[in-house]
């Protein structure tokens, strides 16, 4: 293997967990769309300041899974970002209002009430989760762009990446994708339900709503789930041989068993999860997000590596598929992933801290006292 | 034709306008992080609670602003991408990795230490909480550090090298591109002005609380500490604000000329100290550029070059070319005229390298790449359609840098005012006038810092990367209603957003003001 593969593979490995840990933080997404689901407002208030004490570190993962693509696949962040521009910036308009509404939903003066702000929380909740699934789900299904990097030769018309008119919302209407944008919107919600379980010690009555929220969400998300993957199992994707782009029926299953490891991986993560929602579910285990969570992050790790490994294009071209994207076709210079890759050794370092505080911050639960309205809360 | 005109206009000003909302913000962010740290930091060592009240009192409109900061800035992050999608290739070998490892070290610290700052004063003990408290102050300056290296580097692009057989730039050298002496005085420069402005925004607001004559004791000992560290900011943001213009003056002579509305250079260049400037004046014809001129002799000689008898050159030089002759030196600089001619030189040359490439015509290609090599420096000028395309807006970058040196003038009187009186005078403390000059300054020190801005990112038009990429060659396929809808959305969002975090931020002091804030 040649070096610069082996970076390549690597940043590949590091965006395939920055977009895992992204996926299972999106719990935070899943608690918002939750809110309107009870009329207790301790519970609301209770779930919030839960999910609110976690929402910069999800808005964070977003900005460092951006920044990364762009250190390391730059041709990636110039054509998918340019060009599905409507998909991305309604993603980002959601993630805007996210970051204020924490902060002013409760605070005097804040000039258009608490209601908005949930809303704004709510739109979030839904629209922030669906188009990240449908991002995500692009990388299979592809979108509708051509790249001509000679267009830079010509200043009356200088975009190398250029997209359909549509400029995204095909996208967002590819029921493939969107399939996959509703089953991460379920997969949150459970998640969150799962999450309130661990982090708030809210009664017998707030444990059986989580219960109920982890269960019927965690139903209608392992349906969807599944039905995407007989869908993806099913999909011609593309994969480079001999320089050219090629169409391969059933690509990703046979990713799957080529790569075997991967395979497992994506067994272990579904079987994880499904444990981690009958705990949760039924026995009320307090520690299921760990399983679910884990199970979340292997999933997602797998689903990347299928996407990008073994010469797959990740980011198909339907309309000019020599354009397609690939690891080696669009990812930064050796020089440059090398000094990143110094960069991402002290990763490690980061992770451990967030646990180390957030440990214990969590010591004991959010309860009915720490939501007193003397207390700094959200 | 048009619509791309259109669309890099609609780009830019969507740009523009998110950019100077997100500087509304962050500068109090990175202040206010350490003045928080500093007032807990007294408060863990003398242990009295009302250092602890003063210390959470800050914390609290730190996190009104913190968020909308935050809320503002991932739009600058992705728009790279979706606006500016030719950019992101084009240098995005470079561009890229200060963004990633912002994240990674700045960000994560920041988001995981201001929680902790918040909720977690019974959690952790006194001296762990406040080293949270103080890492979420270097966690503001560490984002700022990679932001400002990034931006840095497109204004003096350097550690890189053009690769034809990819048609973008290249990373060689990464600590040139992180630390050099532009990326390292930006840096200092916006860090320091944002302590300045944020020392303001204490001052001013313990004023006020005298003004109303509630918590007296609390708005004496914070006014002191705001006024030492806007003191302390302002220093060195005049202090690197003597180098930034060292540095623009060697790397982008052009904007330091329309900083000064300067048209012809001469030896022993005065600055120009106030002035009016001939709105119709344009490069090459003989009309007066700037009325009622207040000038000090040599300055600008002096603060380009550390030198009063050194070459400043003007408009007029750099777009048509200058010889000099300055003790036996013969100094030429082409003119913009041929600039052009070797940037489109280059290009042919990289289209010729592409063809051979093609071909697999190696002897060709080396040819090509010697050729792109020679003129690669002026790549971007193969973009313009004329040298006076070369020359930034000069009235708003000259108005713009005096009203940022005027203010930050200002700013170093008020400091030290307040300085004397909390230590000195401390009966003026009662005097109406002196709340008022505190109070009033709240908006001139947030006109100050968005002007700054204004004059670097103005004044390096229309250079993405200098003398590499202009605007019109960055951008991305959208069509111009596009960016226009998007526009006018964020325009309107974080106007009511503003809008919302001031009226928080005012009905909040209006509560503090009834209520012992050190209970």
């Amino acid at each position: 293997m040649q070096e610069i593969t082996l970076y390549q593979n690597y940043w590949w490995l590091l965006i395939a967990v920055l977009g895992a840990a992204l996926v299972f933080m999106l719990f935070v997404q899943g608690g918002q769309s939750m809110l309107m689901c009870t009329r207790n407002a301790t519970f609301r208030q209770m779930m919030v300041n839960s999910i609110g004490r976690k929402w910069e570190l999800t808005f964070t993962t977003l900005v460092v899974f951006g920044g990364a693509f762009f250190a390391s696949f730059p041709l990636f962040y110039s054509t998918s970002f340019g060009g599905a521009y409507w998909l991305w910036m309604l993603i980002l308009l959601s993630f805007v209002l996210q970051a204020v509404s924490y902060e002013y939903r409760r605070k005097r003066g804040n000039l258009y009430g608490t209601a908005t702000y949930d809303g704004f929380l709510m739109f979030n909740g839904v629209v922030g989760c669906v188009l990240l699934g449908v991002a995500v789900g692009m990388m299979f299904f592809g979108g509708s762009f051509e790249v001509v990097k000679t267009n830079l030769l010509n200043p009356g018309a200088p975009v190398i990446s250029q997209w359909a008119p549509s400029r995204g919302l095909e996208a967002i209407i590819c029921w493939k994708s969107l399939l996959l944008g509703v089953a991460v919107f379920f997969l949150a919600r459970m998640q969150a339900a799962i999450y309130f379980l661990n982090n708030i010690s809210g009664g017998d009555d707030f444990n059986a709503f989580a219960r109920r929220q982890a269960l019927w969400n965690g139903l209608v998300f392992v349906v969807l789930f599944v039905a995407w993957l007989v869908v993806l199992f099913t999909a011609t994707g593309k994969r480079v041989i001999d320089g050219m782009v090629m169409d391969e029926p059933f690509l990703y299953l046979h990713n799957y068993l080529n790569m075997w490891g991967w395979g497992l991986a994506l067994l272990g993560g579904v079987l994880a999860v499904l444990w981690g929602l009958y705990t949760a579910a039924f026995k009320g285990c307090r520690h299921s997000i760990w399983f679910t969570g884990a199970g979340t992050v292997l999933v997602v790790v797998s689903l990347f590596a299928v996407a990008g490994y073994d010469s797959t294009c990740y980011l198909p071209s339907i309309t000019h598929p020599q354009s397609s994207l690939t690891l080696a076709n669009s990812s930064s210079s050796l020089y440059t992933l090398k000094t990143m890759s110094v960069v991402s050794l002290f990763l490690p370092v980061v992770i451990l801290y967030i646990i180390y505080v957030w440990r214990k911050m969590n010591a004991g639960g959010i309860t009915p006292v720490d939501v007193a309205p003397e207390k700094h809360q959200y | 034709m048009n619509d791309l005109v259109s669309v890099v206009d609609w780009s830019r000003a969507q740009f523009a306008l998110t950019a100077m909302y997100h500087w509304l913000f962050v500068p109090l962010t990175i202040g206010l992080a350490l003045i928080v740290a500093v007032m807990e930091s007294i408060y863990v060592r003398t242990g009295e609670q009302r250092w602890k009240g003063i210390t959470k009192f800050w914390m609290t409109l730190f996190g009104i602003n913190f968020a909308i900061g935050v809320a503002t800035g991932i739009i600058l992050e992705f728009e790279f991408g979706t606006n500016w999608s030719n950019y992101s290739w084009f240098v995005g070998d470079i561009f890229g990795a200060p963004l990633a490892i912002e994240g990674i070290f700045a960000f994560f610290m920041e988001a995981t230490f201001v929680a902790v700052m918040f909720f977690g004063w019974n959690k952790f003990s006194r001296r762990a909480h406040l080293v949270c408290t103080w890492m979420v102050a270097l966690g503001v300056s560490l984002s700022a550090l990679w932001i400002l290296v990034a931006n840095a580097w497109m204004q003096n692009p350097v550690g890189m090298q053009f690769d034809p057989s990819q048609m973008r730039n290249v990373m060689d050298d990464f600590c040139a591109v992180a630390f050099n002496a532009v990326s390292m005085n930006k840096f200092f420069h916006a860090v320091a002005s944002g302590w300045c402005l944020a020392g303001t925004f204490v001052v001013g607001v313990s004023c006020w609380l005298l003004w109303r004559r509630s918590n007296v004791d609390a708005a004496r000992s914070s006014l002191k500490v705001g006024a030492w560290v806007g003191l302390v900011g302002i220093v060195l943001t005049i202090w690197t604000g003597d180098g930034s213009a060292v540095a623009v003056a060697k790397v982008q002579p052009m904007k330091l000329a329309a900083m000064e509305g300067l048209y012809d250079g001469k030896v022993g260049q005065e600055l120009v100290g106030f002035g009016i400037l001939n709105n119709d004046k344009k490069p090459g014809d003989d009309q007066q550029a700037i009325y009622a001129e207040i000038a000090i002799p040599y300055g600008l000689s002096i603060l380009a070059n550390h030198d009063m008898n050194s070459f400043v050159p003007g408009i007029n030089n750099l777009v048509y070319g200058y010889e000099l002759t300055a003790d036996g030196d013969t100094v030429r600089t082409e003119s913009y005229a041929e600039k052009i001619e070797r940037g489109r030189q280059a290009r042919e040359a990289l289209a010729a390298y592409d063809v051979a490439s093609a071909a697999g015509d190696t002897a060709a290609m080396t040819s090509a790449s010697t050729a792109i090599a020679e003129n690669f420096p002026y790549f971007g000028y193969g973009y313009l359609d004329r040298p006076e395309d070369a020359v930034p807006p000069v009235a708003i970058t000259f108005y713009a840098f005096r009203i940022m040196v005027m203010i930050g003038g200002y700013l170093l009187l008020l400091f030290l005012l307040y300085i004397f009186v909390g230590g000195w005078r401390t009966a003026w403390l009662e005097r109406p006038w002196l709340h008022w000059v505190g109070i009033i300054s709240i908006p001139l020190v947030w006109i100050c810092s968005q002007a700054g801005w204004v004059v670097a990112e103005v004044g390096r038009q229309p250079w993405v990367i200098q003398d590499l990429m202009p605007t019109n060659a960055a951008i991305s396929d959208v069509t111009s209603v596009s960016v226009q809808i998007t526009f006018w959305v964020f325009a309107v969002l974080f106007t009511c957003l503003l809008a919302a975090e001031i009226s928080i931020m005012l009905r909040f002091l209006g509560r503090a003001s009834k209520t012992d804030i050190t209970a």
